[in-house]
């Protein structure tokens, strides 16, 4: 019989039923929850009469709604009533249930993709969900990390199971190693690029290969949070040292001997070498170029010394019709120049790229330069209240507002606009972000995805430029 | 949840492919902690012209007449026809919410994004995937006919157009029943309370880190 996939190993680690008709019960070890998807399954909790299963496998933060400023007030420092009534839903759901809950005010705040990892919330070999498509973010830890729907929150606060039928297994290998100035945002756009946001539907996928292997924890989320954008709920990486040294110490994770034992467990989750995948992609390190996306879906993406496409190329009508509708979005013109698109504004942050080390790289590029004047606005968002701290203890706060930079509290943002940090219409943004739908960052908003060193780089220039060109 | 047996209703057409939730519903909606009253924003950038506001009354709104949904053949749609990959992007329920209350009981599309097709059969709504060719002709029909309806029927899994050609659609027994007995899936679950216990008092003794964190 063949080797198991790692896939194969969480999901036979948590089944706790196979049912005849293919469906089966996955216990969750984890729920992480916020205040845009949790209102209304503690409402239903509550109408059918229901207890949550287990309090202590459940944690919760606020982060779309939350501004970005003036946060000493706390709730009422939220200017939008509505947004104000959801963050207090929260707050008031979770005392009620005696759910752990860092409040707004509480300094280990941040978005939930990233307080989740930087806690030891999220620990190797853990079934994950969050009423968020971009729960994939703690695959990178060897985990089972599903996005699931409202009800399905409410399915797992009353019954500490998921509903799940088995996947595909899908291995994404990228070979080699990656240029200076290549980052994991980059790798995971090209990935979408080259297999499409549909390219992982129905299939888990497994992101390996040296390149993989020579990333950081973070550089690992980066590419995890977007297996949602190729399509795949479910993205991972095998456990190796760099997963393990990240988790020691971390305040929810194991201590003394019960460390020992899960380090001897987390050891082996990983695809065995005979493991037989249904679907493989694989990509060569060193032909990535640095990304950015020039259209309205997240396969819309050039390297930086490409062109935005010509309509007139592409044969299949669906994927034409698709191109034109996006530049005319976009306004932008075929077989334009990459360089040649023009900014407004610059947004760092979002729980793709808003961790220390996405913020060390764009205060590199940004130190000892300008924001350029063509600019309305450059922001960094640090994805916790954790992250920002550390932040300023390395001085990276003062190297971006010497830059032109804002330096922002931790919250979603400008990647999906719930607050007040949005894009003006037709305005044209550098995001360090995952998603350039229409209307994503602000009504009629255009979006280019990004890593944060190039975002950067477009900050201090006001178009896209190649950031290896400022690195030398 | 409402129960699905059969469905017979006038079809609309959305004809873009990689239809996204941010599309079905725009994230400013989403601020709301009721499951209800999503309809009038259901595609509000396509919709209408301006920008919409939660809790605003939209029938007085610039409406943008060339969006399928506010042309009068299709004011009463209850099937949608759409393309490729539809409902992919976020999580958000609101999405199948939306689409519910405006009146679409079903959507054919030759796919769909995994957690949004899941997300339907938690509200009622049958997602159907048909291949491409026979879509691209129900698109075709749909055109030449006004008022065209299709009938669907969940327990025999057919989809029937009016000149009385009928394709066949899988989907999971398990959500199938559901749906066909509008059963609360986490009921279902809880009649298993007893094996959940014994996996977690297992999961207790050989992984007793992941117990007693969160509280
Ligand atoms: S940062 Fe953006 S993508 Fe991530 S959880 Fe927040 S809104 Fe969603």
């Amino acid at each position: 019989m063949a080797g198991k996939t790692l896939y194969d190993k969480l999901w036979d680690d948590h089944l706790v039923k196979q049912r005849d008709d293919g469906s089966a019960l996955i216990y969750i070890d984890r729920q992480l929850l916020h205040e845009v998807t949790s209102p209304q399954a503690f409402e239903g909790l509550r109408l059918a009469g229901r207890k949550p299963w287990r309090i202590d496998a459940n944690i919760a933060t606020p982060d779309h709604n939350v501004p970005t400023t003036d946060r000493d007030r706390g709730v009422e420092g939220i200017v939008d009533p509505v947004s104000r009534i959801q963050v207090e839903t929260l707050d008031k759901n979770c005392d009620e249930f005696g759910i752990l809950e860092f409040k707004i005010k509480d300094q280990r705040q941040g978005i939930v993709h990233v307080i989740g990892p930087e806690q030891g919330a999220t620990l190797p070999g853990m079934s994950i969900v969050c009423g968020d498509s971009h729960t994939s973010t703690h695959g990178a830890f060897g985990c089972l990390a599903h996005g699931i729907g409202t009800s399905e929150v409410e399915h797992v606060l009353a019954t500490q199971c998921l509903v799940q039928k088995k996947m595909k297994n899908m291995l994404v290998k990228v070979n080699g190693k990656l240029g200076p100035g290549v980052t994991g945002k980059d790798v995971v756009l090209a990935i979408i690029g080259k297999i499409g946001t549909a390219g992982g539907t129905g299939h888990a996928i497994e992101f390996g290969g040296e390149a993989i292997q020579g990333l950081s924890m973070e550089g690992r989320m980066t590419i995890c949070n977007m297996s949602i954008e190729a399509g795949a709920r479910v993205g991972m990486v095998a456990v190796d040292d760099t997963t393990i040294e990240y988790v020691r110490n971390r305040p929810f994770g194991p201590k003394g001997e019960q460390w020992d034992a899960a380090v001897d467990y987390w050891r082996t989750l990983h695809s065995d070498s005979d493991a037989v995948f249904d679907k493989v992609v694989e990509l060569e390190g060193s032909e990535i170029q640095p990304q950015v996306s020039w259209g309205t879906s997240p396969e819309m993406v050039a390297g930086i010394d490409g062109k935005v496409p010509d309509p007139e190329q592409e044969a299949d009508p669906i994927k034409r019709e698709g191109i034109v509708r996006a530049l005319k979005y976009m306004g932008l013109q075929p077989n334009m120049a990459i360089t040649d698109i023009k900014l407004d504004r610059v947004f760092i942050g979002s729980c793709t790229n808003s961790r220390i080390e996405d913020l060390r790289e764009a205060a590199a590029v940004v130190k000892g330069r300008k924001v350029s004047p063509i600019l309305k606005q450059a922001m960094v968002v640090p994805g916790s209240g954790l992250v920002k701290i550390q932040a300023e203890q390395e001085g990276l706060d003062k190297i971006f507002i010497e830059a032109g930079l804002e330096w922002r509290d931790p919250g979603c943002s400008m990647c999906l606009a719930m607050n007040a940090d949005k894009l003006g219409q037709g305005e044209h943004c550098a995001s360090t972000s995952n998603r350039n739908f229409e209307g994503r960052q602000g009504f009629g908003g255009r979006t280019h995805l990004v890593s944060p060193a190039m975002a950067a780089a477009a900050a201090v220039t006001g178009h896209f430029v190649d950031v290896r060109e400022l690195m030398n | 949840m409402r129960a699905f047996t059969q469905h017979q209703g006038v079809v609309a057409p959305m004809d873009r492919s990689n239809v996204d939730t941010d599309m079905i519903i725009p994230k400013q909606f989403l601020k709301s902690i009721k499951r209800t009253g999503f309809g009038p924003n259901l595609f509000d950038e396509l919709r209408y012209t301006d920008e919409g506001k939660p809790d605003q009354d939209c029938s007085s709104r610039p409406i943008n007449p060339d969006f399928v949904l506010n042309q009068d053949r299709y004011k009463n749609a209850s099937v949608l026809l759409a393309r490729r990959n539809f409902g992919c992007g976020s999580s958000r329920e609101h999405a199948p919410w939306a689409l519910e209350d405006f009146g679409f009981r079903v959507i054919i599309a030759p796919s769909f994004a995994d957690i949004f097709y899941n997300n339907c059969f938690k509200n009622g709504l049958l997602p159907i995937v048909l291949p491409e060719d026979i879509v691209d002709r129900l698109f075709q029909e749909v055109d030449q006919a006004e008022g065209y309806q299709l009938a669907v029927d969940l327990e025999a899994k057919t989809v029937t157009t009016p000149s009385g050609d009928t394709f066949t659609f899988e989907v999971d027994d398990f959500r199938r029943h559901c749906l066909l007995n509008g059963l609360d899936d986490i009921g279902v679950t809880l009649e298993d309370a007893e094996l959940i216990t014994a996996y977690e008092e297992s999961r207790r003794k050989t992984a007793p880190w992941l117990f007693g964190a969160g509280s």
